[in-house]
């Protein structure tokens, strides 16, 4: 009797427990039910993102039996940074330059370590500033020492107005340097022959690629790589992509908006979206949309797409993007000086 | 009470309501236009009246005025001749289509700017057809001041035909025939007794199309070139170039004094239109 009673005790019990949990289960499933993170990022990333998305979501479900969906934001690094800081809704931001992502910091959403987050600098995925010439080259440009003859109209985007260009000029000063072994008077001259070419400056590298592609102006439109080779894809046999013989490693990067997510209860999800960017599958995909993958492995399987010769300098030889800034782009910097601003 | 509603009885206004629409006309005035325009005052003071003062005479700042007051102000000019004449036609012209001409003259307000922008830099740029027509007549239109002015004439044209084609409509043929039989020739007629009438209309078509343009973003941006030397650069382009580096005191400074600027030409617009109506009612 005392057994059975025992017995029946230890089946209430699982019962209950059984029960308890289920309903523990249930209601904590329909918590989370979905999560929805907000990814801001800019205008070149919309179709890699589209697809990254995908494979994540996919991925997230399948190893945290959860369902998460994102949401994609895109347009001008700077603008879209700015509309963070104004309290634009985003649980990631991955943007054209670290200098967007600082000045998020400094509005008090991000950590202040956010570029030690995440591996290679919080960048997951480079890219490099090329030429891209009409088919046939008639201007036979091979690089940087080529674009200031005279007769040569370039397309390049205003760096003054969109961050993503300041690093064709970085890339085109540090072409100066080796050249000029440091001379600044010489850097300067070549730097404001190179800008005298320029026909057409444009707001965004979107609207110069317009330019160059759509509306025909230019013999030479300074690109980021990934631009270009979506360019040549899209319209075959009428482009092509010159990589000069020294460049930038242009370092879009990412972290996750500390307050925002904190606030949506996304942390988690937020950092898995970001630490994804480095899994294999979206290192290849990364590659596959034109990025150069931060995975050296991988970045080999692309050495078809991709001059892996070609001699880039990083923004940390300028010193940082804060001294970069100060020193080149901002008013009376190096920029005003040689354009005539 | 009949005491209290007596002195009220003497004040009552035709529209009732007065203390409600008074009421809601102050929220929207200030939370509309006072306010915000307080708060550029207030981001612009920021600055000190050193760097304020360094900041708006830059050569670039200084270009950009002249090229935002300029463009708009001769684009204006045109839209007001033109607009003039799309008026009259709409209105003193029985023809078929009309009913559809009258309804495209508004799809400038309608159209998105950037996608304006975009096209008529494709249309006006050496390889699109009108482009290639004026390069024909050795004129370069996208990405020059011409350009630019091409895009502001097409944001303009509607505020100036919808400003004149009620006045006209109200204007009675008989004066002109009154003209006509005390022999006036056909332009003194238009002169001396049709722009008189239509002066205060076109005036505020004219202001308004020139406010517009003066503002004007994202049509502009694309077919100007935005080029610091060969001054294409307008306003809002160097505010938007602050913008993008977070300097809201930089960049509400400079629109400060755009405001200033181009309050001073409608002011004058406005001198003008009450110095003409003091003029037709003493005639």
């Amino acid at each position: 009797m005392r057994k059975r009673g025992k017995t029946c005790a230890g089946v209430l019990t699982l019962l209950a427990a059984a029960v308890l949990t289920g309903c523990a289960g249930q209601t904590g499933s329909e918590k989370v039910k979905t999560i929805t993170i907000t990814n801001v990022s800019y205008d070149a990333t919309r179709e890699f993102y589209q697809e990254y998305n995908r494979i994540f979501e996919s991925y997230y479900r399948d190893t945290y039996k959860t369902k998460i969906t994102v949401v994609q934001s895109h347009g001008g690094s700077g603008g879209q940074a700015r509309s963070v800081i104004e309290g634009a809704k985003a649980d990631v931001v991955t943007l054209a330059l670290g200098q967007d992502i600082t000045m998020i910091e400094k509005s008090g959403l991000i950590n202040s370590e956010w570029i030690k987050e995440f591996e290679d600098n919080s960048s997951p995925y480079t890219s490099a500033i090329v030429f891209l010439v009409r088919k046939g080259n008639k201007k036979k440009i091979k690089d940087w020492s080529d674009l200031v003859k005279p007769g040569v109209e370039i397309i390049a985007p205003d760096p003054k107005s969109s961050g993503g260009a300041c690093w064709n000029f970085l890339a085109a000063w540090q072409y100066a340097k080796v050249t000029y072994h440091g001379d600044e008077e010489k850097m300067k001259s070549f730097a404001a022959d190179l800008y005298r070419n320029v026909s057409v400056m444009d707001s965004g590298a979107r609207g110069a690629t317009t330019t160059f592609v759509e509306n025909g102006q230019g013999d030479v439109l300074i690109a980021w790589e990934n631009e270009a080779i979506n360019t040549v894809k899209e319209y075959p046999d009428q482009y092509e992509i010159i990589t000069p013989g020294i460049s930038i490693l242009a370092q879009p990067s990412v972290a996750v908006v500390d307050e925002n997510a904190l606030r949506d209860k996304a942390e988690k999800a937020s950092e898995e979206y970001i630490k994804y960017l480095y899994s294999d599958e979206a290192q290849r995909l990364i590659g596959k949309y034109g990025y150069r993958p931060s995975n050296r492995k991988i970045l080999s399987e692309f050495s078809e797409t991709f001059d892996l010769n070609v001699n880039l300098c990083t923004i940390d030889d300028f010193g940082g993007w804060d001294t970069a800034y100060k020193t080149y782009f901002a008013d009376e910097g190096i920029f005003d000086e040689i354009y005539g601003n | 009470m009949t005491k209290l509603s007596d002195p009220k009885e003497k004040k009552q206004r035709v529209i009732p309501g007065f203390g409600l629409s008074m009421g809601i006309t102050l929220f929207m005035l200030s939370g509309f236009i006072i306010i915000p325009l307080a708060s550029v005052l207030v981001y612009s003071f920021q600055l000190s009246p050193r760097e304020f003062i360094n900041l708006i005479t830059k050569t670039n700042v200084v270009n950009a005025f002249k090229t935002s007051l300029l463009c708009s102000v001769f684009a204006a000019f045109v839209n007001s001749v033109f607009g003039l004449i799309l008026a009259w036609v709409l209105v003193r012209y029985e023809f078929p289509g009309k009913r559809i001409m009258d309804g495209l003259i508004e799809l400038p307000f309608a159209l998105p700017t950037a996608v304006a922008g975009i096209t008529l830099s494709k249309l006006y740029s050496d390889t699109g057809i009108m482009g290639r027509f004026l390069g024909l007549l050795g004129i370069k239109a996208a990405y020059t001041k011409t350009g630019l002015t091409i895009a502001l004439i097409f944001i303009g044209i509607p505020f100036v035909v919808r400003s004149i084609q009620p006045v006209l409509k109200t204007l009675d043929p008989r004066y002109e025939e009154a003209a006509a039989i005390l022999g006036a020739g056909k332009f003194y007629t238009f002169r001396r007794v049709i722009l008189p009438e239509l002066g205060p209309a076109l005036l505020t078509g004219f202001g308004l199309a020139f406010a517009r343009g003066v503002g004007e973003y994202g049509s502009v941006i694309y077919i100007s070139g935005n080029n610091a030397r060969d001054q294409t650069q307008v306003v809002s382009y160097v505010i938007t170039q602050k913008l993008n580096y977070l300097d809201y005191p930089g960049a509400t400074a400079i629109a400060l004094v755009l405001l200033f600027l181009s309050f001073l030409v409608l002011l004058f617009v406005n001198m003008i239109q009450v110095h003409q109506a003091k003029r037709t009612s003493s005639l």
